[in-house]
């Protein structure tokens, strides 16, 4: 293993006191670890707070800012955060409007971000968890855990964001969280495995001839491994996998803050058909340079024209990353003009900026 | 006979041993069929445990427990941590203010933690988890009980129903948790939490023996 790191046991420790000193717009918690906004609580307004395990930077901790997040949770490398981070967290970015928990479908994230929402809402706080899970390489929702989250989140925290910057409410902040991940889609490859400090070896070999198609993030196994091919392949390969989704369906356990209790939501996907229009990101996967990336975009805007889509808004770089890995994510969400307003409102973050 | 607060307090260091000397064993399991890191959390967890007991073993049962499940919340991290953290919250709660325990309140310990689990997890018997192990061992408790069984028999039903049912979940095809993304290929593994929960229960039965 080469990696720069000091000492294993201190990885995310202190990437964040690093994090600290870059960036005193950000307040940086050591123990349990987390990430705010230095202004935050912000009067009025939602606080929108994700989390998960390290190693996906700059998501999640890069994506705090004025326009994303209030707050952000960085777990061990690969493993979920715990509840009292998310709890602490939610405590000092809380104005009274609620906090929206954005989680991604892992059970361990799940879990633990539930927990957190018990312990908030015992502590008066106004809470809701939205799930994201757009993996599309996961088939079924019956026999597993279901879609995974992936690129759609860092779509969902830019949009969602901003509407909490306009000053919706929780409950709009929810349902318009909910409309972004019922709209979004992604799919991931892999050219090379990656290596957890922890572990110190590569999660899994993967020959030099070899590629992983419909990897998550954090080197599990994908859909199926093949023989290597070129960028134009590999894409189609995930577009029509994307493109051809049809109507996933999924229940989900949400917050229900009167009674205080879990209730189950039945959400099913909306289909894509020609006309739409999509917010498009292009992945890296961390050891995949942009140049590759786009690469791989031309391919993709090439096949959306062929259907008679739109590409309306596009973001091509390393965004939510699994370490070292090499390859890449495509995530595609329909957009109407609602999504895009907040897409296009100004984000001032370490991973994200613009109109500032 | 009456379960006395020092052996609870044993039971709880000598699962922070099983799991330390477990460590690699579970990982391996997990390894498999998961992200191998089961036996790095619990050892991780339970080794806060053993650095707490000595603040609250003066404290009542069912402070103990508690505690105990709000430390392996905040330290074990992964699914496991809720997991297993929901069970020792819900048993201590169920326990309030206890300073001994009598057979029905062994079962109600055991029962009321395996019910926050699955309330938690939403897993059924037959989804290569937890509860594969937990639901034929509070069964073969309680069933030994009723049939005029002592606690030490019942106790070691438990156990024998848990060892049963973690060995069962090797043909098991996982419905639940990062193994359920193995579709076909988690069968012929051992579920690594089965696994854990049987040592856990394995260690109660040692700290009722001795």
């Amino acid at each position: 293993m080469k990696k720069l790191i000091n000492a294993v046991d201190d990885v995310v420790k202190e990437q964040l006191e690093g994090v600290a000193v870059a960036h005193p717009e950000l307040t940086v918690k050591i123990g349990p670890h987390y990430v705010y906004r230095a202004d935050a609580p912000v009067a009025g307004k939602v606080a929108v707070v994700s989390g998960g395990g390290s190693g996906h930077e700059p998501m999640h901790g890069g994506f705090v800012g004025m326009g994303m997040l209030a707050g952000a949770c960085p777990g061990e490398v690969f493993t979920s955060p715990t509840p009292d981070q998310m709890y602490e967290c939610a405590k000092a970015v809380d104005s009274g409007a609620g906090v929206l928990f954005l989680v991604k479908n892992y059970t361990g994230d799940v879990l633990n971000f539930e927990t957190a929402a018990e312990l908030a809402h015992a502590d008066g706080i106004k809470v809701q968890n939205i799930l994201v899970d757009d993996d599309v390489a996961v088939k079924d929702s019956l026999y597993t855990a279901g879609r995974r989250g992936v690129g759609t989140t860092v779509i969902m925290e830019k949009i969602v964001g901003a509407a909490a910057e306009a000053g919706k409410d929780l409950d709009a902040c929810a349902d318009l969280a909910r409309k972004v991940n019922l709209m979004g889609r992604s799919m991931g490859m892999a050219l090379t495995s990656c290596t957890v400090p922890a572990a110190g070896k590569p999660t899994f070999d993967l020959g030099e001839n070899e590629m992983e198609i419909g990897i998550g993030i954090h080197g599990e196994p994908g859909q199926k491994r093949m023989a290597m091919t070129t960028a134009d392949e590999i894409t189609e390969m995930m577009m029509n996998e994307i493109l051809d989704d049809k109507g996933y369906s999924r229940t989900v356990r949400e917050w229900d803050r009167e009674a205080g209790d879990w209730v189950d939501k039945h959400l099913t996907d909306e289909p894509y058909s020609e006309g739409d229009q999509f917010i498009v990101m292009v992945n890296s996967m961390g050891g995949t340079p942009v140049s590759e990336l786009y690469a791989v975009y031309r391919k993709v805007d090439e096949m959306m024209k062929a259907r008679g889509m739109t590409i309306a808004r596009k973001l091509i770089g390393p965004y939510i990353t699994s370490l070292e890995m090499a390859g890449c994510s495509i995530t595609l969400v329909k957009a109407d003009d609602e999504l895009l307003g907040y897409w296009d409102a100004p984000v001032n973050t370490p991973g994200l900026r613009w109109g500032v | 006979m009456s379960v006395s607060k020092e052996q609870i307090v044993s039971w709880l260091k000598a699962t922070a041993d099983v799991m330390s000397e477990n460590k690699t064993y579970l990982t391996e399991l997990d390894s498999a069929i998961g992200d191998a890191d089961h036996g790095i959390n619990m050892n991780r967890g339970f080794s806060k445990v053993l650095e707490k007991l000595p603040t609250i073993e003066d404290s009542d049962i069912g402070n103990i427990l508690k505690t105990t499940g709000m430390t392996l919340i905040s330290t074990v991290g992964g699914a496991s941590g809720p997991l297993y953290g929901t069970f020792f919250m819900r048993a201590g709660m169920a326990l309030a203010s206890k300073e001994t325990l009598s057979n029905d309140d062994v079962y109600t310990m055991l029962n009321t933690g395996m019910e926050g689990v699955i309330s938690r997890g939403r897993a059924s018997v037959g989804d290569k988890t937890m509860i594969d192990a937990m639901m034929p061992a509070m069964a073969a408790f309680k069933n030994t009980l009723d049939n005029g069984g002592d606690l030490l028999a019942a106790m070691k039903a438990c156990v024998q129903g848990a060892e049963q049912g973690m060995k069962d979940t090797i043909p098991l095809q996982a419905k639940k948790g990062r193994a359920s993304y193995l579709g076909e290929r988690s069968i012929g593994h051992q579920d690594p939490g089965a696994t854990s929960s049987f040592l856990m229960l394995n260690m109660l039965l040692q700290a009722l023996e001795a």
